[in-house]
């Protein structure tokens, strides 16, 4: 789960890195309101869970409440990256002499949380570590002992030259491990991390996501979760505790797995058509489930043909098909469906399903093709 | 032959009073695995009743069940809340290998725990995986024992029912298995592609290889260095998610591609220039093999 800028800069106040105030607004009057208060230049920022706000254009530098006010009002509504701008983050401007990066996510080869810190900073650390990996000083953190004080000062030491500065930084990367073990997070970064004229670090920019699985023992993090920046199939489909991702194609998929819905989708492909979305059902034989999965792909009005690829391991196959038809009767379906089901007492499946009417198939390559051609036509 | 499990494994069923470490236990031991031992804490000294009246004793701790029984291996159906701490009690407890089928542990649990099992030399599966098989000797986890049969093929996958897939369409074609391992989906995970991989060269019984890789981190491209370098036996590979987009979780908790890094047409590539055959679909998979083998 993402959080914004404005809720990583909460984390991070309550584990102490110096952050400069700022308030949310979601009117420009408020964010008007709010620069007048701070008096002198302000920072208007986009609040939404996407990259490169910046270039496209949703972070303006204003001199005063006015052009606050006049930002905050381009801004609010703004699409990035086909996400709607609800909220601005307005801060007091801050003098900048350099830019750092610090970075912690979890890393896979090191299987820990693994910092990253580079004295180049306000770019895409992504970039540098092509560009200049030279730049970019990385250290695994043993989840034994957490980050060590040495391990913190031989990081801030590769950042800043001046002592001041060393130290204050030395400070703030412990201060991150914490609010990224505290949070739950599987990534967290400063981008850029300043120096002020007046010798002071503040980190300026906060990105944070967080571990989908810490959420059920941190209800505070959770609390977090900005449904407005997802699609409501996707807020649904969590609730129903169903794994969903919308994409842009017309045939819906309905499969049991994240290994096969997958596949399913790359076959889709493979035949020429475009998945609607990635809908993991699980293995249960619950019409329940299966009700909930096709009110949500149905929701969708670019979906024009509807694939059910199940898996029938430890769950049979008859169980399956008995609970797809229970469900596929208790609501309207205006979309061709065809299903697909293999394993074990597959056979039994096949007669199920045919005697309510729906063309069964045993072969994943078959149902998809036949799938691909009814979104088609 | 088959690796990490065989008729010789003692399993002790962590989470064994469970909804689905109660069922699962049954049907293991309905396949002829040796269920030795439960583990719930505060049911010490009941016992759990098999399909055909089978008792398998319940004991308070781990320590306790490995002492008293001789258990080698454990598997673990503890809700996410507190499968951190029990793949850690495992690992402590004297087992070779811990089977962790639960999925959704957070990932600082589980970088606490791999940390500690590998000081402690103990091989951890999973988290996030169906457990492994092999057939005709012992199943440990979930996988459908209708689906296998004994055979020379390995099969090592990241996924549930896609290796299902996989495994049936072999199965439908005579070609069994030696041992089917599921590594699981997430993204800090103890047993790998490679660990699998040296381990079913090692086995004389395995005649090949199918591994199923998916979008997310680098192992798959590791593991085809690793196949080009050490393997004598051939290795057949598919890869799901060519159609996911960037930075969406598809599903499992590692199945998500970050930045550039990967990718399903990256780890293709790799497969490719390592010389490992690459399936296009699930269903050319038991070609190639075939075609591996004549």
């Amino acid at each position: 789960m993402d959080i914004h800028e404005y809720q990583a800069k909460e984390r991070f106040i309550a584990a102490g890195i110096p952050v400069p105030p700022g308030e949310v607004a979601t009117t420009a009057a408020q964010a008007e309101a709010i620069a007048s208060k701070y008096g002198g230049a302000v920072m208007v920022k986009a609040q939404v869970h996407a990259g490169g706000r910046g270039k496209a254009g949703g972070v303006k530098f204003c001199n005063d409440a006015s052009e606050a006010r006049e930002h905050a009002s381009k801004i609010l509504g703004m699409d990035i990256k086909g996400l709607t701008v609800e909220k601005v983050l307005v801060t007091p401007a801050e003098d900048i002499e350099s830019e750092a990066y610090v970075g912690v996510l979890v890393d896979r080869s090191t299987q820990s949380a693994t910092f990253m810190v580079s004295p180049e900073g306000g770019m895409d650390i992504e970039e540098v570590a092509e560009k200049q990996p030279e730049a970019i000083r990385r250290l695994a953190v043993d989840p034994r002992y957490g980050l060590l004080p040495h391990q913190a000062y031989w990081l801030a030491n590769f950042l800043y030259e001046d002592k001041g500065h060393v130290k204050q930084a030395t400070k703030v990367v412990s201060q991150l491990y914490d609010a990224f073990v505290n949070s739950g997070a599987s990534m967290t970064e400063i981008n850029p991390l300043i120096t002020t004229p007046e010798g002071d670090i503040k980190a300026i920019d906060a990105k944070m996501s967080i571990d989908d699985n810490e959420l059920f023992r941190r209800p505070d993090v959770a609390a977090m979760r900005d449904t407005s920046s997802e699609p409501t199939s996707e807020t649904k489909a969590r609730e129903a505790g169903l794994s969903y991702v919308k994409l842009d194609g017309n045939v819906g998929c309905c499969v049991n797995g994240a290994g096969l819905a997958m596949a399913t989708m790359d076959l889709v492909k493979y035949y020429g058509g475009e998945p609607a979305n990635f809908l993991d059902i699980g293995g249960s034989s619950n019409p329940d489930k299966v009700v909930a999965a096709l009110e949500i792909i149905t929701s969708d009005p670019t979906v024009k043909a509807i694939l059910f690829n199940i898996f029938g391991g430890i769950t049979r196959c008859d169980d399956v098909a008995n609970g797809i038809v229970e469900a596929t009767q208790r609501i309207d379906i205006q979309v061709p469906i065809v299903i697909r089901l293999t394993g074990t007492n597959e056979e039994k499946a096949l007669e199920i399903l045919e005697e309510a009417g729906f063309s069964a198939y045993t072969s994943m390559d078959d149902v998809v093709e036949k799938a691909v051609q009814l979104a088609q036509d | 032959m088959s690796i990490f499990i065989d008729s010789d494994t003692k399993l002790v069923v962590q989470g064994i009073t469970g909804r689905d470490g109660s069922f699962h236990t049954s049907q293991m031991i309905e396949y002829g695995t040796q269920v030795v031992a439960g583990v719930t804490p505060g049911k010490g000294g009941q016992s759990f009743e098999g399909p055909n009246g089978e008792r398998v004793p319940i004991f308070n701790s781990m320590d306790q069940a490995v002492a008293e029984t001789g258990a080698n291996t454990s598997v673990i159906y503890v809700p996410p809340a507190f499968a951190g701490g029990a793949i850690l009690e495992a690992a402590d407890s004297g087992v070779d290998l811990v089977v962790a089928i639960t999925e959704g542990i957070p990932v600082l649990d589980m970088a606490r725990a791999h940390a500690f099992a590998r000081d402690k030399g103990v091989r951890v599966l999973g988290p996030n995986c169906p457990g492994l098989i092999s057939p005709g000797q012992s199943k440990v986890g979930i996988l459908p024992a209708q689906i296998v049969a004994e055979g020379p093929i390995g099969v090592v996958s990241r996924s549930g029912t896609l290796t299902y897939e996989a495994v049936f369409q072999l199965t439908n074609v005579g070609l069994g298995q030696t041992t089917c391992v599921g590594i699981g989906g997430d993204p800090l995970i103890g047993t790998n592609f490679i660990d699998c991989l040296e381990a079913f060269e090692n086995d004389p019984a395995t005649t090949a290889v199918v591994m199923i890789g998916e979008i997310g981190g680098t192992d798959e491209q590791e593991a085809a260095e690793y196949v080009s370098a050490h393997m004598s036996k051939p290795v057949v590979g598919f890869i799901a998610g060519q159609t996911a987009p960037p930075g969406r979780r598809m599903g499992h908790a590692g199945a998500i591609i970050s930045g550039s890094a990967g990718t399903a047409e990256e780890k293709m590539k790799a497969f490719k220039d390592k010389g490992i055959a690459v399936a296009k679909r699930p269903a050319d998979i038991v070609g190639l093999i075939q075609e591996a083998l004549a």
